[in-house]
């Protein structure tokens, strides 16, 4: 394996540590008008509580690695998607500070419009992640010299919105999904009438995408083609996401989330598999595409970066699963709590 | 206005405000580990009480921290994508390293921090704190590292479409989509000239911002007689961090000072105002630049700037009729930036010697008296001081080092991003300046309850936590 495969792959699994984490933060903010009374409100808010602002730093740490390692992907992208990226910035300042700040007062129009402030920023947050994705698959217009040669409206083309719809929907049942290993009651039994909706619809949103890439993107499927020992990611992504019904008839909260997990980590490798070696695709004229070795930092970079990463990820990922195995159990509401 | 002044002005923006945050986590950081230590030792429950309130303030300013800084680790590749290119094998990996080693161990253990104390026993919260208090050092670390190395560049070389680039080369417009540095020496990239001279001073400073905010609030509960023996408890732990880290900030701050007169003699020239490059070149106190004759107006001290640069008073100091018109940057703000902060520097220095006289003579928190009275007076607004400084140095730091982006290598002008339009600029910058305007009104309300709300009396505060109890009498 060289460097650059090495760090494509990691700066996958950073954006995929992402969207399991933040993921379901993410979608219990666009639940949480689902519920109308406070309490129930406040229980969902400190469900995710105590992990929410480390689940975001895999954004941050993702953006750095992409940064370190693909200076012109991330130069490119972030620059061209420009008013889209300053839209998520806003929907992620909004959400942090919705949660931080309305448990703070009484009143109930304070409580109500961050509780809508939440709600907004996390759709708005996944459905343009959703849409980002879209426009890396669907391959976007560069020039030589690689830069983004689009405009803002032509990134919300139909595919990219599918995506983003797709996105909201996944995002909405791992944040379901997630509730029901915190709650309790009368509020778990809520959460348990959410769920299985919210499965068909990633179901029907996920079937939709894959028939257009299927038709229209075919390039994202030739490495399924040419090495079909590969389609078992298909087959354990299908099995993840039919095992979750499963797991909730029998009350295996647990068992399910991380079937959950298992689903997006698997959506993921499928979009890596798929997009390797491009991280860029350029249409109409893919010989300006930006790829893991015609974009990558140099070997000494990499090489330094794999030191940095050997020592912290182990690290990180002590205490990350540290304060998970913490804060385990059902929500209760305290004198500390949100 | 264009492009690259919009891009400026949103960066400068949105840096600045976030800067409010995280010095005030860093110095509150240490309050916490010092308050939480001192009642892991004692056990004396007046402790445990500061540190639970001061928690609650520390939680507050880390949430907007965290809500305003993801905006600077996009910015890089939203508004200066050519910069990006070209620095992102040094760069970047910097900004990783802060995510991996400082964003995770901050996050991580802020929820044990803030939500834990009934999850876990005493010991393990108190270790909490520490790692919280280090993490957010550790951000300090790597993005200051960052930031030293856009000013003097080292353990690096520029390369041009694959081929480096002798030292001193010519660097053409045209090469500029090309053009890249490398890194040679990992160390060298993080021990550059500058580095911990900057970052000792940017610490210290930091650790200023949260002393005073204790030593402020402290003061406004002496002097309106509530939660007397609280404040006055929370005063003296202020009181030993701003006294240390004041004086601390005038031996960083000598020393980063002394740095840059060696490795950039132009932001130098600006921020002392000196225009004919002389031995015995003389320090203004204050001033005003006078661009127009190229003269700076104000008393002066003779040959004063020699002294402090090298020791001697015949040191030459490089003025700026000495250096290119289109390589000085913009005098008269960086001069009245520096001035600024040193100036505060000063009076910090004094209002914490005064705070430690007052404690040392016992009259702290005898508001009966005379000078204790006008100590706790100017404590008060004294809050704002370090914010003040710490704003003014990174302005300093930052305007004193246009035209270039990196120091010698790429100007600023260069550094954009080609595809980015003015309009687009402006768009994000209204956005920015709204929002931002909400979250410090908001941040500024909140704050203000939660003083006026003040700590939980103290036979509540006897209320440890059921598992701390049952570890007490076990």
């Amino acid at each position: 394996m060289d460097y650059n495969l090495l760090w494509f792959v990691l700066v996958g699994v950073l954006f995929a540590g992402y969207a399991m984490l933040d993921g379901f933060d993410l979608g219990v903010g666009s639940l949480m008008l689902g519920v109308k009374d406070d309490n129930e409100r406040r229980m969902l808010y400190n469900a995710i509580g105590p992990v929410w602002d480390g689940n975001e730093v895999w954004l941050v740490t993702g953006g750095g690695a992409l940064f370190a390692a693909f200076p012109p992907v991330y130069a490119t992208v972030f620059s061209g998607f420009y008013l889209a990226f300053m839209l998520l910035l806003f929907a992620l300042i909004f959400r942090a500070v919705a949660i931080e700040f309305r448990s703070k007062e009484p009143w109930l129009w304070w409580r109500r419009w961050w509780d809508r402030g939440f709600f907004a920023g996390s759709t708005t947050a996944a459905l343009l992640i959703g849409v980002a994705m879209g426009n890396i698959v669907w391959g976007i217009p560069l020039d030589a010299s690689g830069e983004f040669a689009g405009t803002f409206l032509s990134l919300l083309h139909p595919y990219a919105l599918l995506m983003g719809a797709t996105t909201v929907a996944l995002f909405m049942m791992h944040g379901a999904i997630y509730l029901h290993m915190k709650t309790e009651g009368p509020l778990q039994a809520r959460v348990r009438e959410w769920i299985n909706p919210l499965i068909i619809a990633f179901i029907v949103c996920y079937a939709l995408t894959t028939l257009a890439t299927l038709l229209y993107v075919p390039r994202m499927t030739h490495v399924l083609r040419e090495q079909p020992a590969l389609f078992a990611v298909v087959v354990l992504l299908v099995l993840a996401i039919a095992n979750l019904p499963r797991e909730i008839h029998r009350g295996r909260d647990g068992a399910a989330f991380l079937s959950s997990c298992a689903t997006m980590l698997l959506l993921m490798a499928l979009f890596g598999l798929g997009m390797f070696p491009h991280m860029v695709y350029s249409v109409p004229d893919p010989a300006h595409s930006l790829t893991a070795y015609n974009a990558a930092s140099t070997e000494k970079t990499l090489k330094i970066m794999t030191l940095i990463a050997a020592i912290g990820v182990p690290i990180v990922l002590t205490y990350t699963t540290t304060v998970y195995y913490i804060f385990r159990g059902k929500v209760k509401i305290g004198k500390d709590s949100y | 206005m264009n492009v690259e002044m919009l891009s400026r002005i949103q960066f400068a923006f949105t840096a600045a405000f976030h800067y409010l945050y995280p010095p005030l986590s860093i110095g509150l950081g240490i309050v916490l580990v010092m308050m939480e230590g001192t009642w892991l030792r004692t056990r004396n429950p007046i402790y445990h009480n500061m540190a639970r309130f001061w928690t609650k303030i520390f939680g507050l300013i880390f949430g907007l921290g965290v809500a305003t800084g993801i905006v600077l680790e996009f910015e890089f590749g939203t508004n200066w994508a050519t910069y990006s290119r070209f620095v992102g094998d040094i760069f970047g990996s910097a900004l990783a390293a802060e995510g991996i080693f400082a964003f995770f161990l901050e996050s991580g253990f802020l929820a044990i921090l803030l939500f834990g104390w009934d999850k876990v026993g005493p010991k393990l919260h108190f270790f909490a704190t520490c790692m919280v208090a280090l993490g957010a050092h550790f951000s300090a670390v790597w993005i200051i590292v960052a930031n030293s190395w856009q000013q003097t560049p080292a353990g690096s070389h520029l390369e041009i479409g694959g081929h480096p680039v002798p030292l001193g080369h010519a660097f053409e417009a045209a090469d500029l989509g090309r053009a890249r540095m490398v890194i040679d020496d990992f160390w060298g990239v993080v021990f550059n000239p500058s580095s911990m001279d900057r970052l000792s001073h940017t610490l210290v400073a930091a650790w200023l911002a949260g002393a005073f905010l204790v030593i402020s609030v402290a003061a406004f509960y002496l002097i309106r007689r509530r939660h007397v023996a609280f404040a006055a408890t929370s005063l003296k732990f202020g009181l030993v961090l701003a006294l240390a880290a004041s004086l601390l900030s005038l031996v960083t701050g000598h020393s980063s000072a002394g740095g840059v007169a060696k490795n950039q003699p132009s932001k130098l020239a600006a921020m002392e105002g000196i225009w004919q490059t002389e031995g015995q070149a003389p320090l203004h106190p204050f001033g005003w630049v006078d661009m127009l004759h190229g003269h700076t107006a104000g008393p002066k001290i003779p040959a004063g700037l020699s002294l402090l640069v090298a020791g001697r008073s015949d040191h030459v100091i490089t003025g700026l009729n000495d250096i290119p018109p289109d390589l000085r940057p913009p005098v008269q703000a960086t001069f009245q930036c520096f001035h600024l902060m040193v100036a505060i520097g000063f009076s910090l220095i004094a209002l914490s010697l005064w705070g430690a006289w007052l404690w040392w003579r016992g009259k702290l928190d005898d508001t009966g008296y005379c000078l204790t009275r006008w100590f706790l007076l100017l404590a008060v607004p004294s809050v704002l001081l370090p914010q003040i400084a710490n704003q003014a140095g990174w302005f300093t730091a930052e305007i004193g080092r246009q035209p270039w982006i990196v120091w010698g290598y790429l100007r600023t002008s260069d550094g954009l991003s080609v595809v980015v339009k003015a309009h687009q600029v402006l768009t994000s910058l209204i956005g920015f300046g709204l929002i931002y305007l909400l979250l410090f009104v908001l941040f500024l309300f909140l704050l203000n309850r939660k003083i006026q709300h003040g700590p939980e009396p103290l036979e509540e505060s006897h209320d440890l936590p059921d598992n701390w109890l049952k570890q007490q009498r076990a």
